[in-house]
C-alpha cells in the first residue's frame, strides 16, 4: 500500500480552498502545510514585540484548520504543519480548540514541536557568517531572532508517541512532508537512500501547486487546462521512497515531465548535493515517467548521508525602504518620466537624502530587467516611475514618499499618482545564515488533548 | 539557423538569500546537447551582465537535460534588502529566453511553438 500526502499550503499566504479540497477529497494518510518564508520567523518577533496580543503562529491558523478538520477528521488524516512559527503550543492549544468545535473524539493528540529558536544563544554556538565569511559577533546588537532548520527527526518522534496533528516552529521544508514516510515505513534516520529519496519527494511537494501548474504557464509554449483552478499535488510514496505525484481529479493546472522537471531543480543548487537537515538528496540520478493523465512517477532520487551541522538563520535590523511610485501615459510618456527622474535626483540632493542604495525604475521599460532588457525598444504607450532608497533610519526613508509627494503639483505635466494611503516606508530585515553543531539544538515536544 | 531559447527549452528561477538559481529545461532530449554546448556558464554571466554582479556556477543533469545555473550576487542583495520590485527574482529566468543559439535546420521540427520562414 503506497502512502498518500497531500500538500495544504506552499507559504503564508497560499489558497485556502486547495487544502480543503484535499482534505475531502484526497483520501490522504497525512495532509502537510508548509507556511513560512526565510523572513517570516523574524517578522513575526517583530509583530510581537509592537503588537503583544499577536498569538505568534500563522495568522491563517484558524482559517485553514476550519476547513481542513473537518474531511480530516473524517477520514483520519493526520496532519503536519509548520504554522506554530513563533509560538507552536499556542498553536497546538488553538487546533485543540478547533478539534472540540468540530466534535472530534476526546484524547486526540496534538503535539507542538518548539526548539528552533536560538536567539539568546546563536552567537555563541555560530563562528561565521556564510555568505561573506565574517564572524558571526558582527551582527551583536542588530538580531532580531535566530532560528536553526530542525529535520524531520522530532515530528516522527511525536507521531511515534501518539500525536495526531503536529505543528512546529522552523522545520526544513521538505522534512515536513518526508516526516510521514520515515513514521509510517519505519525508516531509520540514519537510512540515506531512502530519506534521501523521500526527502526528494517532499521537496517536491513543499512548494505545492508549483508541481501542478503554477509558476509554469507561458501561453503558447506551455499551456495548462483550466489554470484558475489549481488542486495541490498529491505523492502515492512506496516504501523505498519512489512516489507518483498526482492531484484531485477535475481540477484545473497539469502535471507533467515538465512542471515536475522545474520544481524538482527549483531553489536547488549543486543538483547532487541538496542538504536538508536529515539527508544530503542527489538528484542527478532521478528517473521521471509520465504512467498517466496528471500522473507523473519519481524514482531512483539518491542520498548521501547528512552533514554533522543545522542551518541557522539569523535575522537583523538593516534599516528602511522608502518606496513609492508614479504614472505616465500617451505620447512622450518616456521623456516626461526621464524629466521627473532628473527632479527627483535633484530635489533628494536639496532634501539631503542620505541612502545606502537607491533606485528609479521605469517600470514599462526595465525594471524587471534592468541592464538586461533590450538597448532598443519601442517607446511604450505608458510608464511607471518607481523609486526606492534604502536608509538608515525611517525618517530618512520617509524623505521618499514626502518628495514624490510633491511631483503632485511642483512636477512634470500629466503626472498620475496615487493618493499616499499606504505607508511608503518599510523596516529592513536583513537574513544571514550560519551553521550549528546539531546536538546544540534541542527540540521540545508538548502534548495537548482534544 | 539562430533560435531565441525559449522554442528549445523552459526555465523557472528561485532564490537563495542573493543567490538565483536559473534552470533551464530542454524541451526535448536531442536539443539538450546545443543548449550544452553553447549555453555556457561564460555565455550565460555575459548574457546577465548588469543584473549579476557574482559568480555563475552551471551544473548540468544530462540525464534529464537539464543546466542549473546558480548565480551569484543576482537578488540587489538578498530578497528583503533588494531594491528591485521583483525582489524575488521570480521573473529573471524569463530574460534567458532570448538568447540566441544555432540550431541545425535538421531539428526545426523539435522546436516549441516555431514556424520557419520557408516553411
Amino acid at each position: 500500500m503506497s502512502l498518500r500526502i497531500g500538500s495544504g499550503s506552499a507559504w503564508w499566504g497560499d489558497r485556502l480552498e486547495p487544502a480543503r479540497l484535499n482534505a475531502e477529497e484526497g483520501d490522504l494518510d497525512y495532509l502537510c502545510f508548509e507556511t513560512m518564508a526565510e523572513a517570516t520567523i523574524s517578522a513575526a518577533q517583530v509583530r510581537k514585540r509592537r503588537d503583544p496580543s499577536f498569538p505568534g503562529y500563522d495568522t491563517y491558523l484558524d482559517d485553514r484548520m476550519q476547513r481542513v478538520l473537518p474531511g480530516c477528521l473524517r477520514r483520519g488524516t493526520k496532519i503536519i504543519s509548520n504554522q506554530g512559527w513563533i509560538n507552536p503550543e499556542g498553536a497546538a492549544q488553538r487546533i485543540v480548540h478547533w478539534l472540540r468545535e468540530f466534535g472530534a473524539p476526546k484524547g486526540m493528540k496534538v503535539a507542538a514541536v518548539s526548539g528552533s529558536l536560538i536567539t539568546d544563544r546563536v552567537l555563541d554556538i555560530t563562528d561565521t557568517l556564510m555568505e561573506d565569511g565574517r564572524p558571526s559577533s558582527a551582527l551583536a546588537g542588530s538580531i532580531v531572532s535566530a532560528e536553526a532548520y530542525m529535520g524531520a527527526e522530532p515530528i516522527v518522534q511525536a507521531l511515534n508517541e501518539g500525536a495526531d496533528i503536529v505543528v512546529t516552529g522552523r522545520v526544513a521544508d521538505p522534512s515536513i512532508f518526508m516526516a510521514p514516510m520515515m513514521k509510517e515505513f519505519g525508516w531509520d534516520a540514519l537510512d540515506h537512500a531512502r530519506v534521501g529519496h523521500g526527502s526528494g519527494i517532499g521537496h517536491v511537494l513543499e512548494c505545492g501547486a508549483q508541481v501542478t501548474g503554477g509558476y509554469f504557464c507561458d501561453p503558447g509554449f506551455k499551456d495548462v487546462p483550466d489554470p484558475w483552478d489549481l488542486a495541490f499535488p498529491i505523492a502515492e510514496v512506496e516504501s523505498d521512497g519512489s512516489a507518483v505525484i498526482t492531484k484531485v481529479r477535475g481540477t484545473g493546472g497539469a502535471i507533467n515531465l515538465r512542471t515536475v522537471k522545474e520544481q524538482l531543480f527549483y531553489e536547488v543548487h549543486d543538483p547532487a548535493n541538496y542538504i536538508t537537515p536529515d539527508v544530503v538528496v542527489d538528484f542527478t540520478t532521478t528517473d521521471i515517467e509520465e504512467i498517466g493523465h496528471d500522473r507523473v512517477r519519481i524514482s531512483n532520487i539518491s542520498g548521501k548521508p547528512r552533514t554533522p551541522t543545522l542551518k541557522v538563520s539569523i535575522a537583523c535590523q538593516e534599516g528602511f525602504i522608502g518606496e513609492d511610485m508614479f504614472f505616465y501615459a500617451g505620447p512622450g510618456a518616456l521623456r516626461r518620466a526621464q524629466l521627473a527622474k532628473t527632479i527627483l535626483e535633484e530635489r533628494f540632493r536639496i532634501v539631503g537624502l542620505k541612502a545606502e542604495d537607491m533606485r528609479v525604475d521605469f517600470v514599462g521599460l526595465n525594471a524587471i530587467h534592468g541592464g538586461v532588457s533590450p538597448a532598443q525598444q519601442p517607446e511604450p504607450y505608458e510608464i511607471a516611475v518607481r523609486v526606492a532608497a534604502r536608509c538608515k533610519t525611517r525618517e530618512e526613508a520617509n524623505k521618499v514618499g514626502r518628495e514624490i509627494d510633491g511631483m503632485a503639483v511642483s512636477g512634470v505635466g500629466m503626472t498620475g499618482k496615487r493618493v499616499p494611503h499606504q505607508d511608503r516606508a518599510r523596516e529592513v530585515i536583513g537574513v544571514w545564515s550560519s551553521l550549528v553543531p546539531r546536538e546544540a539544538v534541542k527540540p521540545t515536544i508538548t502534548f495537548y488533548e482534544s | 539557423m539562430r533560435i531565441p531559447l525559449q522554442h528549445l527549452a523552459h526555465v523557472r528561477s528561485g532564490d537563495k538569500g542573493n543567490t538565483s538559481n536559473i534552470t533551464v529545461i530542454a524541451y526535448e532530449p536531442d536539443l539538450y546537447p546545443i543548449l550544452k554546448e553553447q549555453l555556457t556558464a561564460d555565455a550565460f554571466k555575459a548574457f546577465y551582465a548588469g543584473m549579476v554582479t557574482g559568480t555563475v556556477t552551471r551544473y548540468e543533469v544530462d540525464k534529464l537535460g537539464v543546466l542549473n545555473f546558480v548565480a551569484e550576487g543576482a537578488l540587489g542583495g538578498g530578497v528583503s534588502r533588494s531594491l528591485s520590485l521583483d525582489n524575488y527574482g521570480k521573473a529573471l529566468s524569463a530574460a534567458v529566453l532570448a538568447f540566441e543559439l544555432e540550431v541545425p535546420d535538421r531539428l526545426a521540427n523539435l522546436l516549441r511553438n516555431w514556424r520557419s520562414e520557408a516553411a
